[in-house]
């Protein structure tokens, strides 16, 4: 960390050190963690200062080691597991879904999974179809896990020690295009329960989160140049979903626009709009838009890609949509 | 142009022929990634020129391949043309995969190559599969499956083992052993290191190869096809090889000793196969600046040929998500012919 400000890998390396000194229990284990320094830099350095016994290199095993560590957070220690990215992380589903998410009920409350699960999602940085896909909205699916999404620094370097309390699994999900992000965090603690407003404002709601948050700025910005003053949410918390914060905003400003860089059918997207439905009907003065990626396998070719997920532009031109109707 | 050279020509001259066209190859690309013309994760195979050479040399043309994100060579040798592999890379919907994949995702049908697989490990089912349907379909052909030494240790690796050794199918799993994967030596990911002994626990014939040496590749590759070819079920070679590069042009390279590099690089497959034609006389210096130029030439026209080549147009992005008619592919109508009894 430099004294003008930090990384959003920094401010994650410096979380994932911090909790390291602060609980013998923490281990950090995954492919190319150690002598690497891990495939986004994020753990560079902490193989020197922690020793490979606790930044532990895996195999290309990511079902057994995300099992193990599932084992390891039943046997007392409190692992922060590492998977490259997100598409890999299908390779260790059923341990996910099946076991970490699953016991503490099955077990009729006997063995609780306190578990972290970091891993890169997103695209925008033509790796195409198996490097580049947002599937944090499928996670979010599954009863038994809380999902995080960090777009901003101070995310970045607060929600993992509150993570490693929580006595649940937890996934953070790091969108690829934020860890160069730069800039000087607030510090102070984060909670991991809640959607934070970034920008006030009563014409629209855009919701978004990860990837998608600078972009639901800059548009908001944008829009403001034309009298549109959007209000901005970024949810953070993808499961549970803080509701509460929703509501409210809608009830300021009746017109929602859901932003999203995963799939529209089935999604997080969905769940959202459903939600307000139920909940904030008679709120609402416009149907609500959703602009999400099209529904293709992440293509490589510069063009391909950026027409295929939310764009500054695309998110200004869907927002003055749903004001306009 | 492979076949011509091979007809030509002796084996030394066309293996020596391939690998200097990978080698030229990628280092133009390492030139046009700098350019910015080739964006994303580029994974080069310099070093280890010697396997693709002489693995796909036992192969014909009716022959399968499946491989790995670090394909251009192996794509170049089973002859899908240069110009569909930059023009690929550059992005442009005359790439191999219209420029859906880039250089992770090679993918060419009249050639059989089915591709630049980027999930570790996730090439080796379909390896599998085209060999149950080659099976199935009375045809006897062999299906090449590349991967590295860190595939082994995925599950799918050894799930695919045991499923081609207990239906015997005509797999040949070449196994690409660099000694890394990405930053992890094989040592400190594989508590055996004898990669084909592990293979051998499957009941796979297996053997390790010297991967630097082209000849003794193709001649374990030949030897392994023709076993396939004759019934006796999948084989493993462990080609033991190098990179030279980095894994990736990510890739700061920061966990090997440089020493070690440039000790590998004294066996560098493609010096030491001129030095033997040399000292056998199957090769002089006119006759290697007759290859260079050959091999420069149709590089050029492959960067040319990308360089002009139209973009996709972008209202096609959704296109090839479900197949453009229901019988693409050339799939027979479901019903025409009756089930063999
Ligand atoms: C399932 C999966 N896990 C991790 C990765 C990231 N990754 C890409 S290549 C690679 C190393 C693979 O090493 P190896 O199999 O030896 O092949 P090599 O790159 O050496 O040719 C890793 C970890 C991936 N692509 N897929
Ligand atoms: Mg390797």
């Amino acid at each position: 960390m430099s004294e003008t400000g930090t990384t959003y890998r920094e401010a994650m390396r410096e979380a994932i050190r911090e909790a390291m000194r602060r609980d013998e229990r923490v281990f950090l284990m995954g492919e190319d963690v150690g002598a690497y320094g891990g495939c986004f830099a994020v753990s560079l350095g902490l193989l020197e200062e922690f020793g490979p016994e606790r930044v532990r290199d895996t195999p290309l095993s990511e079902s057994a080691f995300v099992g193990a560590g599932i084992g390891a957070a039943l046997g007392g220690m409190r692992p922060i597991v590492e998977i490259m990215t997100v598409n890999f992380s299908l390779l260790a589903l059923d341990q996910i879904i099946n076991n970490a998410a699953t016991l503490l009920h099955m077990s009729g409350g006997q063995f609780g999974v306190p578990l972290v699960i970091r891993m890169t999602t997103g695209a925008g940085r033509q790796l195409a179809a198996q490097h580049s896909h947002s599937l944090e909205g499928w996670y979010a699916h599954i009863p038994g896990l809380r999902i995080l999404a960090p777009a901003t620094l101070e995310d970045a370097r607060g929600m993992l020690w509150p993570s490693l309390e929580d006595p649940d699994p937890v996934l953070i999900f790091e969108h690829g295009a934020l860890y160069a992000l730069s800039g000087v965090p607030r510090p102070g603690p984060v909670d991991i329960t809640r959607a934070a407003i970034r920008r006030s404002g009563e014409d629209i709601t855009l919701i978004a989160y990860g990837g998608t948050v600078g972009k639901t700025l800059s548009a908001a910005d944008a829009l403001a140049a034309e009298n549109i003053e959007a209000e901005v949410i970024d949810l953070r918390v993808l499961r549970p979903l803080d509701d509460v914060t929703i509501m409210r905003s809608v009830g300021r400003t009746h017109r929602v626009l859901v932003v999203d860089e995963g799939w529209r059918s089935g999604s997080l997207s969905a769940e959202i709009s459903s939600r307000i439905v139920e909940q904030a009907f008679y709120e609402l003065d416009a149907p609500i838009g959703r602009l999400c990626a099209a529904e293709v396998p992440i293509p490589y070719a510069r063009h391909l890609e950026e027409a295929a997920i939310p764009q500054v532009a695309t998110i200004i031109a869907a927002a003055r949509e749903v004001v306009t109707s | 142009m492979a076949v011509k050279h091979r007809a030509r020509e002796g084996a030394s001259r066309d293996l020596l022929y391939q690998m200097l066209r990978i080698r030229r190859f990628e280092e133009r690309c390492v030139e046009l990634y700098s350019g910015e013309k080739i964006r994303g994760f580029m994974h080069l195979y310099i070093g280890e020129e010697a396997v693709a050479a002489g693995v796909c040399h036992a192969l014909t043309p009716d022959d399968a391949v499946v491989s790995t994100y670090r394909e251009h060579g192996h794509a170049l040798v089973r002859d899908v043309p240069a110009t569909a592999i930059m023009a690929e890379m550059y992005g442009k919907a005359a790439g191999c995969s219209r420029g859906r994949g880039g250089s992770m995702h090679i993918f060419d049908a009249p050639h059989r190559f089915y591709g630049g697989n980027a999930i570790v490990g996730g090439g080796l089912p379909l390896a599998v599969g085209l060999a149950l349907a080659d099976r199935f379909q009375g045809r006897n052909r062999v299906t090449a499956c590349f991967f590295g030494d860190g595939a082994v240790a995925e599950g799918e690796f050894h799930e695919c083992l045991n499923l081609a050794a207990l239906w015997r199918l005509p797999v040949l799993f070449a196994c690409e052993n660099n000694l890394y994967a990405m930053g992890t030596a094989l040592a400190r990911s594989h508590a055996e290191t004898d990669l084909a002994l592990r293979a051998a626990s499957y009941d796979v014939v297996a053997w390790p190869v010297d991967g630097m040496d082209v000849s003794a590749v193709a001649d374990s590759a030949s030897r392994a096809a023709e076993s396939i070819r004759a019934g006796a079920g999948p084989h493993f070679l462990e080609l033991r090889t190098y990179r030279f590069r980095a894994h990736s042009m990510y890739d700061p390279d920061r966990y090997r000793d440089k020493a070690e590099i440039e000790q590998w690089k004294k066996r560098d497959p493609i010096n030491a196969l001129i030095t033997r034609m040399k000292a056998a006389q199957e090769i002089d210096d006119d006759g290697l600046s007759v290859l260079e130029k050959e091999i420069s030439a149709e590089i050029d026209k492959a960067i040319a040929f990308a360089e002009q080549a139209p973009v996709e147009p972008v209202e096609d992005l959704a296109r090839f998500v479900y197949s453009d008619t229901p019988r693409a592919g050339g799939t027979r109508p479901m019903g025409a012919v009756e089930a063999a009894p």
